[in-house]
């Protein structure tokens, strides 16, 4: 493709590194990334793949914007509080970068309806604060082959793993099975320093960018954990499981599974 | 002595300074086929020797560099990388 003057402009810095280049960018320019949330994780995911100039961004997401939010929701401010979150989030990305055009998905992620919505993606990224979300998405992108970057915070930490189904672990690898209700403190309820989905998310969109250009080494088969007060990163390995009821040889997850959304912690 | 290479495409890119000198050129080199020569030609001195160090530095190969005026220096180069890979 030919650049404009504006792009040659806006992407030198991308062009001017022997791994991305002027073709490089064009895969950016070229991708489609869905964002499943566009809370903590999702808004500076989308504000990094925004100022990237991926070209087509999903945003899942059926809340609205509440000023407990903008602590962290940096694709939020205070002016929107009351609209949707996904109306929010394409303004501020497209009003970054107009090369950008954000769809907006304005519902929650079914068994029914998440295949339909990620299909047309390259990518998929999960911020979701949930684990029937979490477990759901896994599920479908193992189903459709989409590269998932996943990742979680809580209070202080937080974690990344990018998933390459049939290539390397998917979550249910990891995690075989959701916490059961009452296990973990769900729900915003258990506190987050803003700072640390800002780190999180940031990572997330810096293994999109890798996955889209085909460089380096992402998390696969790898999970990453941050601890803010500590300032400490660790990776811990992750394999296979064979016996995955999702990814495994003889998977018995065949249909996609709404588990019971539950909150935990007590008001 | 230019005329002794053969020259595929030329990209003036007078008035422009770094880092936009090596933008250019490499969005030039780019879209050439091994083997093929580029030549720039630059007006802003710091770019006579940038540039060619870069294209180096991306596998490149530097033919010949030379001051044509006063203000106006030509680099030709030859391509001799496709994209770098990881």
């Amino acid at each position: 493709m030919d650049f404009t003057e504006d792009q040659i402009l806006r992407y030198s810095r991308h062009i001017l590194l022997p791994e991305v280049g002027g073709d490089g960018q064009e895969k950016i320019l070229n991708a489609k990334v869905v964002l499943v949330g566009a809370g903590g994780l999702g808004s500076p995911v989308g504000y990094y793949l925004a100022a990237a100039g991926v070209g087509t961004i999903g945003v899942i997401d059926n809340d609205r914007v509440e000023i407990s939010n903008l602590q962290r929701q940096i694709a939020h401010n205070t002016s929107r509080l009351g609209v949707l979150k996904a109306d929010s989030a394409k303004e501020t990305y497209e009003t970054l970068n107009h090369d950008v055009k954000v769809v907006t998905h304005k519902e929650r992620l079914t068994s029914q309806n998440i295949k339909n919505i990620i299909k047309d993606y390259d990518i998929v990224v999960d911020g979701s604060d949930n684990f029937p979300t979490r477990y759901l998405v896994n599920d479908a992108c193992v189903m459709l082959k989409k590269t998932l970057v996943s990742a979680a915070v809580f209070r202080f930490e937080g974690q990344v793993m990018t998933i390459f189904p049939g290539e390397g672990p998917c979550y249910r690898c990891l995690f075989e099975v959701p916490p059961p209700p009452g296990m973990v403190p769900s729900c915003q309820e258990a506190g987050i320093l803003g700072v640390v989905t800002g780190v999180i998310g940031t990572i997330q969109a810096t293994e999109v960018i890798k996955a889209i250009l085909g460089i380096g080494h992402p998390l696969k088969g790898k999970l990453l954990l941050w601890n803010a007060l500590d300032m400490s990163f660790r990776t811990v390995k992750v394999p296979r499981n064979k016996e995955c009821p999702v990814c495994g040889e003889h998977p018995t997850i065949k249909e996609l599974i709404d588990y019971e959304q539950f909150c935990s912690m007590s008001h | 002595m230019a005329d002794e290479i053969k020259i595929d495409k030329s990209l003036d890119i007078k008035g422009q300074v770094c880092p936009y000198t090596f933008v250019r050129s490499k969005l030039a080199i780019e879209k050439m086929d091994l083997g093929q020569v580029l030549e720039i030609i630059t007006d802003h001195k710091p770019a006579s020797e940038n540039v060619p160090r870069s294209m180096e530095n991306e596998g490149q190969k530097v033919l010949k560099i030379e001051q044509t005026a006063e203000k106006e220096w030509r680099i030709f180069v030859r391509k001799d990388k496709e994209k770098q890979k990881k």
